[in-house]
């Protein structure tokens, strides 16, 4: 499939009073034309950091892109100019943020948050943008978008403020969506609602989507593709399946044993050990070490390559390499593997 | 929409009832008499006098004569100038004054809104230093030290404007540069804060993302957010530039109700410190309704219930 994104190398830092932290450290990811990847990982584990440079939306006083490219439509926006940039955010890229509640402009009308977009990229005359903005918040879900379209933010409940960013983000048919944990503020019942509009629009506008999340049920259900990031690292990608039935890395092993399933009875909930490394210190080896009940000395001294698995597949772990001891992955990775070897074989 | 103006209009006169009634008793507290001055006067003159104007009656009973006029819309007559009503003295020395005030309001906020903009949005930069370097200027320099310096070098040195007096437009420009510093001061140290605070907000995040440029950011998107606590402390300083430039209307030899309302204590003229009071408390209260329904231009969240839909 055609790639639309490429992100090569990248490595971000903040510069901050105590010194210099790596927040990404050598991002690799492609994203095909209309799949969703998903980007998993704990607080701090640089999700976020790596989408905000997609559209270099980093705060430009302390933040540097210090290596790598993201190359989009032949350019590498990792050097564009913020005048291109400009043009760029809005109609080509587009992004969802977290909190519907404080992410539109309480002091602006919908409408005009909505239009803002259309007449400033497709250069349409007010009155068109109207009514492209109208037809838009129909094709999320609002019902009398008339109405609705001269109110204000507060008179709209949270998932409803969701589907206008959402309409915000696709107003122009953007090619990428960049989604940051669009459903984490909302209640459940909402967030499903909301996934399953972003899986009908994206059908219907065919855009690919990076959707950043730390739920595994919500990965689940959206995503193609899986990348788990650690420490400023992806350290493990893959299709949605293999990420969840074939599962390589410890860290991996240690999220999915993490969740809680429908058939685990009274066992205690499992949770990683530790904390996040520091990466104003980055580790020498390979950052999750630490925190690694299978690790090896030269966890501690060498990071590790991406080792592939499949041609969809790659993990960033010692544990893959030919010398490496055969270790036994946690009892709920086990039984999942298995159900992955009689899920291939059934087909 | 009307029935909150009304009923904000009934606690708005008795407000102004109770400042009246306040300050009338405090005022019978300050000694002498109003006469007190006139030294050639005899006994028997003062006593005669006083008897004319009423003030040998009870305070009670000059309280309920002066609101019973009060309520007729007389403010009564001077006792500085003969005959003159105190109403015609308000209104002659308010126009100089209310002129200045406005003129510095208008100035100073304006400039002050565009100092804490550009101040907020390159935050740490030398633009930002200079800002807050003329801001600490603004607020810590009395407003007298700057009159003082702009007629001596942009007056008498430059000759670019009279140095004193009220007779034309280019009469007004140095008092209200003069006068601006402090709200301009205020206004920018203001803006700056809640810009920066506004900046860092989502939505603004989101304005990015939508591709808007730094002006449309600044201007259309934070600016109307960053306004909304600047009103609160904007209000209260109109009135005060309005009604209080007395030093300036001083050095400036302006006839304005400054140096009316002074002199009127001095000279124990009652009529003349009530009228001037309640012009005072009346233009506070309107300034503070009118800040009320600003905030509701502003911000969509605040306006009234039964309001515009």
């Amino acid at each position: 499939m055609e790639k639309i994104l490429e992100v090569k190398d990248l490595h971000i830092s903040f510069h901050t009073f105590s010194g210099e932290v790596q927040a990404i450290r050598g991002v690799n990811f492609d994203l095909l034309k209309g799949e969703t990847l998903a980007i998993v990982g704990e607080s701090g584990s640089g999700k976020s950091v790596t989408t905000k440079a997609l559209m270099r939306l980093l705060p430009e006083s302390n933040s540097e892109i210090k290596a790598g490219e993201i190359l989009f439509d032949g350019k590498d926006l990792a050097k564009l100019s913020d005048k291109a940039m400009q043009k760029l955010r809005g109609k080509e890229i587009s992004m969802i943020f977290q909190d519907p509640m404080t992410s539109l402009n309480p002091t602006m009308k919908i409408g005009k948050q909505i239009i803002e977009p259309i007449v400033k990229h497709q250069k349409l005359s007010k009155s068109a943008a109207k009514k492209r903005a109208i037809e838009i918040l129909e094709l999320v879900g609002i019902a009398n978008p008339e109405v609705r379209f001269e109110q204000y933010p507060h008179q709209f409940s949270g998932g409803m403020r969701q589907r206008v960013v959402i309409a915000i983000a696709l107003a122009c048919n953007p090619k990428v969506l960049i989604a940051d944990e669009p459903t984490t503020a909302l209640d459940v019942t909402i967030q499903a609602q909301i996934l399953e509009l972003m899986k009908d629009l994206q059908k219907k506008i065919d855009t690919s989507i990076i959707f950043i999340t730390h739920d595994l049920g919500v990965v689940a259900n959206v995503a193609d593709r899986v990348a788990v990031m650690y420490g400023g690292k992806i350290v493990e990608i893959g299709t949605v399946d293999e990420i969840f039935y074939n599962p390589q890395h410890p860290y991996t092993w240690g999220l999915i044993s993490s969740m809680p399933t429908l058939d685990s009875d009274d066992e205690e909930l499992y949770a990683i050990p530790g904390t996040p490394p520091d990466l104003l210190h980055p580790p020498k080896g390979d950052a999750f070490a630490p925190r690694n009940a299978y690790a090896m000395k030269i966890d501690l001294e060498k990071q590790p390559p991406m080792y592939k698995v499949s041609d969809t597949h790659y993990a960033a772990t010692w544990l893959l390499h030919p010398d490496a001891p055969k270790v036994e992955p946690p009892p709920a990775v086990k039984r999942r593997q298995r159900e992955f070897l009689e899920m291939k074989e059934g087909n | 929409m009307a029935k909150y103006l009304t009923q904000r209009i009934i606690y708005m006169v008795v407000t102004l009832f109770l400042i009246a009634s306040f300050t009338f008793f405090l005022m019978k507290i300050i000694p002498g008499t109003p006469f007190s001055n006139a030294d050639k006067l005899s006994e028997t003159q003062l006593s005669i006098m006083i008897d004319k104007y009423g003030l040998d009656d009870p305070v009670p009973v000059q309280y309920a004569n002066y609101m019973m006029n009060l309520l007729k819309g007389d403010l009564g007559v001077s006792f500085q100038f003969n005959n003159v009503g105190v109403t015609d003295i308000i209104i002659k020395s308010l126009g100089p004054s209310a002129t200045l005030g406005a003129l510095a309001i208008l100035f100073g906020t304006f400039f002050g809104i565009i100092l804490g903009v550009v101040a907020a949005l390159k935050q740490n930069t030398w633009v930002d230093y200079t800002s807050t370097f003329i801001a600490v200027l603004g607020k810590s320099i009395p407003s007298f030290v700057f009159a003082g310096l702009l007629q001596y070098y942009v007056a008498v040195k430059l000759g670019w404007f009279p140095v004193a007096f009220w007779r034309g437009p280019e009469y007004m420009v140095l008092p209200t540069i003069a006068l601006a510093m402090f709200p301009l001061a205020t206004a920018s140290r203001f803006v700056r804060t809640e810009m920066i605070e506004v900046m860092e907000s989502d939505y603004i995040t989101l304005a990015k993302a939508k591709g808007a440029s730094w002006f449309e950011i600044a201007f259309k998107h934070a600016l109307r957010n960053a306004l909304i606590p600047v009103i609160t402390v904007l209000g209260p300083l109109v009135v005060s530039l309005m009604t209080g430039s007395l030093v300036i209307e001083k050095i400036f030899g302006i006839p304005g109700i400054g140096e009316q309302f002074v002199k009127s204590i001095q000279v124990n003229d009652y009529p003349v410190i009530m009228g001037t009071t309640l012009l005072f408390a009346g233009l506070f209260v309107a300034v503070i309704l009118i800040v009320d329904l600003l905030y509701g231009v502003i911000d969509p969240r605040i306006r009234l219930a039964g309001g515009k839909k």
